[in-house]
């Protein structure tokens, strides 16, 4: 056990990932980033800003606005030998690649045999909650988790920003890594020796004995506000942050359900076909005689997000959501 | 451009190994030993034999799922190929990729790939790959006509232009994207100049001469080699069979295939090759059965291999690694 504590300083979920980008391309010469705008710009969201001045053209490098011929170069960049970090400006986009992504970066690997690995990694900013209406606010990193072959993680925290890039570029197989847009200018305190975390293990974040909030990406700083507002009514949540949407850490999710035998999931994807299904999907089939109570899901309403900010707001996981459908699992069914 | 007996024996021996490769395919497909889809590679020969003859062990190459002739003319065993095709694990990509995904790391040779056009936006960041790392093998991208309607063509050619890769683009002209005419897809068929809007220099080429396609590219292969960015080259040619076992072929007709058979690549080539003296007609008859011989060991090899275990169904999704306590 360490006793020796580094020194933190407060700095920004946007920050951290920059730290990560900055630490991955002094690391590795086989490490380079592209994508729209990554480099004059300074990034869409300004993760990138600085690191063309610091790192050249070739390392920082512009795309034009050609999604799948980008993403797809570095598909065929990590079968030679780099490690490219590709960003997608947001998941909306995406689409655009999903090509590139499904047909060739999860099934090369398989469909020849074994005989190649992919190791990129996708960043793309997800969720809503900007009032960037029906084009620009979705999530689909539930989506992508259906896909065997890719990885796909969400950091949620300054930990997991500044510490999942680099295990993910050192994974062999292709990660995509969801940022959700509303965490960038998350503050908080990150140890200055902060590095590299796992990307295999959800995370507790806050314990508790009465019931179990399982969440990730965006919905977690609200998931947490809502066990804080649970515990002033001596209500004892306790939050999941899956950091993993595929592998699923089933694990520790149906570890803390053995303890409180009672469930919300919290997830900004639509509920049907959602995330949220697949756990609950899975408790039935491995811990059915744990639960006390139905399983409450809280997700996107089933609506393209709209513009109007009142309507925006209705259709996301709230704190109030969260916390009435936690209310109504450990209430109503005593 | 005039071959000597030894070149013009070896671009003769691999063009009647992918014929009668493809032969033996078709019939191993009526008889079920083969399934799923098989695109046959006859009439198009001349294509994979020319350019894979001038290009090197350093050089990638990715292909499309008609790509049985590229594999074996980039010296992909038959054995390798036609156990891939029964489904055997002794298969090139053991089993789990079949007659369109064929994939071999050793000879750089990256599938095998079925999504029209999918294979070209790989092979820019392969080649960037390539520049990056201050190496010399250039990345070489099979595609068809049809894939010039795709994004990913455009797109690609853009990247690469702009880049200045060391990518050589191989477009087989046959004249059809599955029934479709290349008149009815696009509004412009002069496919050299799509290139040249990206400022990618290019030709167009005989794909029925075996030596002209060879000739363009090695010409082509020595301008990317030099630093000059990528080349693009429309082969035009024509396949004999149908677009897969499925085809009626109700989109051309009996008389202009017929036509198309008279400039078939083999016979062409044979005929010249005796009248100038580079091969006797003992030669042509030593390689028919020396192929012959080579396609009898490589259904030998596939009815020989053996199923992959069920148990093992899940392998080759991830990398297997150590996970972390």
């Amino acid at each position: 056990m360490n006793t020796v504590t580094a020194p933190v300083i407060t700095t920004t979920y946007r920050e951290a990932l920059r730290m990560a980008l900055r630490e991955a391309l002094q690391r590795d010469p086989r490490v380079f980033l592209m994508g729209e705008d990554v480099g004059r710009y300074g990034g869409t969201y300004a993760v990138s800003k600085g690191l063309l001045e610091e790192f050249g053209e070739e390392r920082i490098r512009d795309t034009p606005l050609s999604e799948s011929a980008f993403v797809g170069a570095g598909i065929g960049a990590a079968l030679n030998g780099m490690l490219p970090i590709v960003e997608v400006m947001t998941c909306n986009f995406s689409l655009l690649a999903l090509d590139q992504i499904l047909n060739n970066a999860a099934t090369l690997r398989h469909m020849s045999g074994g005989q190649f690995n992919i190791p990129l990694v996708i960043r793309m900013a997800t969720g809503a909650g900007r009032q960037l209406a029906a084009q620009h606010s979705h999530s689909f990193e539930g989506w992508y988790a259906h896909i065997p072959g890719i990885r796909v993680v969400t950091p949620a925290t300054l930990e997991d920003a500044r510490g999942m890039l680099w295990t993910a570029l050192m994974d062999p197989d292709p990660v995509i890594m969801f940022e959700n847009a509303l965490l960038y200018n998350l503050e908080g305190e990150l140890a200055t020796d902060a590095g590299a975390v796992d990307i295999d293990r959800a995370a507790v974040r806050r314990p508790g004995s009465d019931l179990t909030l399982v969440t990730y990406g965006g919905s977690l700083p609200k998931t947490l506000q809502a066990a804080e507002r649970l515990a002033a009514q001596n209500i004892s949540a306790e939050v999941i942050d899956l950091r993993t949407l595929r592998p699923l850490d089933m694990t520790t999710v149906l570890g803390s359900l053995a303890k409180t035998h009672r469930m919300v999931i919290i997830d900004e994807g639509w509920k049907s076909g959602s995330l949220a299904a697949e756990i609950m999907a899975r408790v039935m089939e491995q811990a059915f005689y744990e639960l006390d109570a139905p399983i409450e899901r809280v997700c996107s309403a089933e609506v393209p997000i709209p513009y109007a900010r009142h309507l925006e707001q209705a259709a996301i996981p709230q704190v109030e959501t969260i916390l009435a459908a936690a209310l109504r699992t450990v209430k109503q069914h005593v | 451009m005039t071959p000597d007996p030894i070149l013009a024996r070896k671009l003769l021996h691999e063009m009647v190994r992918i014929r009668r490769f493809e032969e033996k395919s078709a019939e191993l497909y009526s008889a079920g030993k083969i399934r799923g889809f098989l695109h046959l590679y006859i009439g198009e020969e001349a294509v994979a034999t020319g350019v894979m003859q001038a290009l090197q062990p350093e050089d990638a190459v990715f292909a499309t799922y008609r790509e049985h002739g590229h594999a074996l003319a980039r010296g992909l065993s038959a054995g390798a190929i036609m156990a891939e095709m029964y489904g055997k694990v002794e298969g090139c990509s053991h089993g789990r990729g079949g007659s369109m995904h064929l994939f071999d790391a050793a000879a750089k040779f990256y599938g095998g790939n079925a999504i029209v056009g999918g294979g070209l936006p790989l092979t820019v960041g392969y080649a960037l790959a390539q520049k990056m790392q201050q190496r010399t093998g250039l990345a070489a991208c099979f595609f068809g006509e049809g894939a010039i309607a795709e994004g990913e063509f455009h797109e690609s050619m853009n990247l690469a232009s702009l880049w200045n890769v060391p990518a050589l683009f191989l477009c087989e002209n046959n004249l059809y994207a599955m029934g479709t005419a290349l008149e009815r897809s696009e509004a412009d068929t002069n496919l050299v100049e799509k290139a040249a809007s990206y400022r990618i220099a290019g030709k167009s080429v005989d794909g029925m001469d075996v030596l002209a396609v060879l000739e363009a590219a090695q010409q082509a292969a020595q301008f990317v080699r030099a630093g000059n960015g990528p080349y693009f080259l429309e082969f035009r040619t024509y396949r004999f069979r149908a677009h897969s076992m499925f085809d009626p072929e109700l989109y051309r007709s009996k008389a202009e295939v017929e036509r198309w058979k008279q400039r078939c690549p083999i016979a062409g080539f044979s005929v010249r090759a005796i009248s100038e003296g580079w091969l006797t007609p003992q030669t042509i008859a030593a390689i028919e059965a020396e192929v012959a011989r080579e396609i009898a060991q490589a259904v030998e090899f596939a009815e020989a291999g053996t199923w992959e275990p069920v148990e093992t169904l899940t392998r080759d999704v991830y990398t297997a690694r150590v996970q972390p306590e």
